[in-house]
């Protein structure tokens, strides 16, 4: 016996029959110049790191032994050939920033997905069962926040090992405990609520409550901690790569590739400069469109 | 108002606050708390470095390769041979003591190698908060007073592509500006070589000092810019946005509106009234930056040569120098958790409503 | 010459929706040692009016008026450290809720003597004394004990003593209760209330005593302006405006006091809500709410129109004497 969870009042809102929500939804993230901004700059990199191998204009591994170091278009020397410039070896680095995209895009969503899940798992788990279990949870959580994140995902990746899957795997483990915490006080805050009880006199079982009727309400602030943590997941994933600790060189990974021009600086600063500058817009536009769905989504920003 | 008591056991309220057993009974809890953390951190670092593949001594000997009777000889000595929780026991009692094993690399106590480069990462990371608290403190409060106009919008601008800025690569761009273009600053390290000053305190700001040399002084202080700006931009970037937020909530508040019903001076309703209550939620985030600074610091340390603890746990991964590695996570770890309850110690004080509760 | 005088004052604040005016050309005038009570329910702009004679509304807001002047000093076209050296000394305000309106940070003792020193300049032992004094007027048991407390450690009704203590710090020629009883418990309201007049009676200052609870007024004004939807309705000496108020607003409000309703079964009550700023009727902006509304009353905007005790803002107002019934 289980009831329709939508004739309760407060329940999910049923997405897909009145747009209500959505259209409200729109409205006020239109107003926010800054989110509006941020969301096409990811449409614009997402669109081009699909569209990598046909619109960068060189293979990002191929070296042009006669065109070493050389500078963007408008410095002297410079040749539309080679838009942004060469690297060390001739690499051009316009198609190794647009390949860079693809891998950013790729640790962004992978990084969000795991720690999502696992997060989303204990953080349920925790706030819906309370107890020994819930004890359990949040001192491995506080255990995990005392150590700095970007401490434990270098020694998590120097113990894995070094390589792109690694430091991706050592960025989603980091940054697990936040989503857990960010469900958990959801969840704690929800379960109480009548419709909860409601279903639950009615038959559901934890499952069907913690899926169902609960985890839809928490959806604003999950929405939210998923699009800041692409920011912190590509930042992160970068800073790994600069240490030698992630994606390896010749992987035309953002960071990887500031570390590998490091004594080039004075030489040839538009090496370390382009790459530096993809992973800034690309954080920014996250973090804008983050800002700008927290004031949407969240009521009591709402003024 | 109820009228004075006349007898006895209703005049047990007392007419002035004892400020002792709140806030003790706030500190006691935030310590008992710091207990069962230290201990997971301990499991953690001690389980850690088990996860790295290969048998911890054949590691050590690397490719010399080991005669199986003396690897067992090892082990035995070693105490691997001993079942896990025996091992790890060990582990917590060597740490409770104090020793934190001995290096690979140095032959060095791991201990006193993180004493000996803490200080350099300290004085980094004080004057990167420093710089964040300077900058980012009156910039928050003006945005907020200044609601909605350029300044705001150019301040929350700002702070958040500072936010967003990959740390290691704003480092470069710095360098590139000040050290390499303009010859304002060193690159690296934290003391010109035509210098030499006895470390004293290991605060080479403060032993310049003590040495009486002045050039030493601002050499050092050269160094020391450019890092520290580095290292303190996310958290300026942070202060500054919860400086905003926090004061807007303030600025609404009624006993504002009493402090302008007083007479009293704008300044002295922002400065005073409204930034005293905007600071208790500032200050805990304040705090909470000391993860991101030692964090921050492993990139900072490793741009600008900077002799300290960052830098000294890439070259250990680099030269697998577990026994370091595992160390420094541990004493790290402990700093970060110290400084938190230094923080919680710190918000008691300023809010009053826990310093003494009702 | 009145102490405060009043002519004409609108506050505006314009929002998205529009523009709001949240008191719409009142009038009012209270003389040196005077009690007027202002009634009205929450959103008639009580509140807003004394805010505006204190400088104090919030940055959208626009006051307009074509007389503000307190003491012969125009408040329209005075500079900040002028009116600074006015409010908080020459004109204090007590607050609706002490909880929030004391600063928590901050000792009651820190937060009285702050006025003293920026207005009297008082500093040291003199300073102190002064304040423990004022503790003590305002009937705070172990003032000197109490100048180290915090706002939380105090009950709302000593919070607010401690309100009117700093409000009476620089001996003010005019104060402002901004519904101080409202926050407080049945019991600490008569107190307070009682604190107010006698300090009102022993100092000779001039009390604006807003409140939307009539029973409060009928026992300490003297003169009544009732407030509807930004506008004065009905004006008059407390005297007559109880014995025979001429608006129908007014009635209704005294009719809701418990102690005239003896006899019946229920309290009357005025059906529906003050109009708030998307439903503003067209005419008279009582009239949906009116038990007498005629067609004239839905088109036309009545006027204050003086009369021999007052002024009421009605085409039809009520007979001389009082006898109403629903």
């Amino acid at each position: 016996m289980s009831m329709d969870v939508r004739a309760i009042p407060g329940g999910p809102a049923d997405a897909s029959r009145p747009p209500r929500p959505l259209v409200e939804f729109w409205y006020h993230f239109r107003r926010n110049k800054g989110a509006v901004a941020g969301l096409a700059v990811i449409l614009i990199i997402a669109t081009v790191a699909v569209l990598a191998p046909w619109i960068a204009p060189h293979d990002p591994l191929v070296q042009n032994r006669a065109a070493i170091l050389q500078p963007p278009v408008w410095h002297d020397g410079g040749s539309w050939s080679y838009v942004l410039g060469t690297d060390d070896i001739g690499r051009d680095i316009l198609s190794r920033v647009i390949h860079g995209a693809r891998l950013s895009m790729l640790v962004g969503l992978i990084v969000v997905t795991l720690s999502l899940a696992v997060g989303l798992t204990l953080g349920m788990v925790s706030g819906f069962f309370g107890g020994v279990v819930d004890v359990a949870i949040m001192r491995l959580i506080d255990i995990m926040l005392a150590m700095p994140s970007l401490l434990l995902a270098v020694v998590v990746a120097a113990i894995l090992g070094p390589g792109l899957f690694n430091a991706m795997l050592s960025v989603a483990i980091v940054v697990v405990p936040h989503y857990a915490r960010l469900i958990r006080a959801a969840v704690l805050a929800e379960v109480s609520k009548d419709y909860v009880i409601a279903s639950r006199v009615a038959g559901a079982g934890p499952l069907r409550l913690m899926l169902v009727t609960i985890l839809p309400n928490c959806m604003a602030p999950l929405i939210v901690q998923a699009t800041l943590g692409f920011s912190t997941a590509i930042l992160d994933a970068a800073a790994l790569g600069f240490l030698g600790l992630g994606a390896q060189p010749p992987t035309p990974e953002w960071g990887t590739m500031l570390a590998s021009s490091l004594q080039f600086l004075q030489r040839a600063p538009w090496v370390v400069t382009w790459p530096g500058v993809a992973i800034l817009v690309t954080v920014l536009a996250f973090n804008l469109l983050g800002d700008g769905l927290r004031d949407a989504l969240d009521p009591k920003l709402k003024r | 108002m109820p009228p004075p008591p006349r007898c006895g056991a209703a005049a047990i309220r007392l007419p002035f606050p004892i400020p002792y057993p709140p806030m003790l009974r706030f500190l006691l809890t935030r310590a008992g708390l710091v207990v069962p953390t230290f201990l997971g951190i301990t499991v953690l670092a001690f389980f850690l470095i088990r996860l790295v593949p290969g048998d911890p001594i054949e590691v050590r000997v690397g490719e010399r390769g080991i005669a199986p009777e003396r690897l067992a000889e090892l082990r035995h000595a070693m105490g691997l041979d001993q079942p896990l929780w025996k091992q790890y026991a060990d582990y917590l009692g060597n740490v409770l003591t104090g020793d934190f094993g001995v290096s690979l690399v140095t032959r060095n106590a791991v201990i006193d190698e993180f004493l000996s480069l803490f200080p350099a990462t300290i004085e980094l990371a004080a004057a990167a908060i420093l710089f964040a608290v300077v900058v980012g403190l009156p910039a928050g409060v003006l945005a907020a007073v200044r609601r909605g106009s350029v300044v705001d919008h150019t301040v929350m601008g700002l702070s958040l592509t500072g936010y967003s800025m990959p740390i290691f690569w704003w480092g470069l761009l710095l360098i590139l500006l000040f050290s390499v273009n303009l010859g304002w600053t060193p690159v690296s390290g934290r003391l010109d070589l035509l210098y030499y000053v006895e470390p004293e305190t290991g605060f080479m700001l403060i032993d310049t000092l003590l040495a009486g040399d002045t050039d030493a002084f601002r050499s050092a202080l050269r160094h020391l810019v450019l890092p520290a700006v580095v290292l303190g931009t996310i958290p300026l970037a942070v202060i500054a946005r919860m400086t905003r937020s926090a004061m807007l909530e303030v600025l609404g508040e009624d006993y504002i509106r009493t402090a302008r019903a007083k007479g009293l001076r704008e300044k002295r309703v922002i400065g005073l009234h409204a930034l005293r209550n905007a600071l208790i939620p500032v200050v805990t985030v304040i705090g909470l930056q000391a993860g991101t600074l030692l964090g921050g610091a492993i990139l900072t340390e490793t741009i600008f040569s900077w002799p300290g603890i960052g830098k000294w746990l890439v070259e250990s991964i680099n030269r697998r120098d577990y026994p370091a590695l595992q160390g420094g996570i541990l004493l790290i770890a402990t700093t970060v958790i110290a400084v938190n309850l230094l923080v919680d110690l710190l918000y008691g004080v300023l809010n009053p409503r826990i310093r003494h509760a009702r | 010459m009145a102490l405060l005088d009043i002519r004409n004052l609108s506050v505006e604040f314009t929002t998205r929706a529009g523009t709001f005016r949240a008191v719409d050309g009142i009038d009012l005038t209270v003389d040196e040692g005077e009690v007027v009570g202002i009634v009205g329910e929450s959103g008639s702009g009580k509140s807003v009016t004394s805010l505006a004679v204190m400088g104090l509304i919030p940055e959208p807001g626009r006051v307009v008026a074509d007389r503000l002047s307190f003491a012969g000093r125009d408040l329209r076209s005075i500079s900040g450290s002028e009116r600074r050296r006015i409010v908080g000394k020459d004109i204090a305000m007590v607050f609706q809720e002490p909880m929030t309106s004391l600063n928590p940070c901050f000792t009651v003792g820190f937060q009285i003597m702050e006025a003293l020193k920026v207005h009297e300049g008082l500093t040291g032992r003199a300073l102190r004394d002064r304040t423990v004094e004022l503790l003590d007027q305002v009937g705070i048991p172990a003032p000197e004990s109490r100048l180290r407390a915090f706002p939380h450690q105090l009950s709302g009704g000593m919070n607010q003593r401690v309100m009117i203590a700093m409000a009476i710090a620089c001996n003010p020629r005019l104060l402002i209760a901004d519904e101080p009883t409202t926050a407080l418990d049945v019991t600490i309201q008569k107190q307070i209330l009682d604190l107010l007049a006698r300090l009102q009676r022993e100092r000779g200052m001039a009390l604006i005593l807003i409140t939307h609870d009539m029973g409060v007024v009928a026992e300490t004004a003297r003169r009544v302006a009732v407030m509807y939807a930004g506008q004065v309705v009905e004006t008059r000496p407390a005297a007559d405006l109880f014995e025979r108020p001429r608006h129908p607003y007014t009635a209704a409000l005294l009719d809701a006091l418990p102690e005239r309703a003896v006899g019946r079964r229920r309290l009357p009550t005025i059906p529906g809500v003050v109009p708030g700023i998307a439903d503003r009727p067209g005419g008279c902006l009582f009239n949906p709410r009116c038990r007498f509304t005629a067609t004239r009353c839905c088109g036309l905007r009545p006027e204050l129109e003086p009369d021999d005790t007052g002024a009421t803002r009605c085409f039809f107002p009520l007979p001389a004497h009082r006898e109403v019934t629903p």
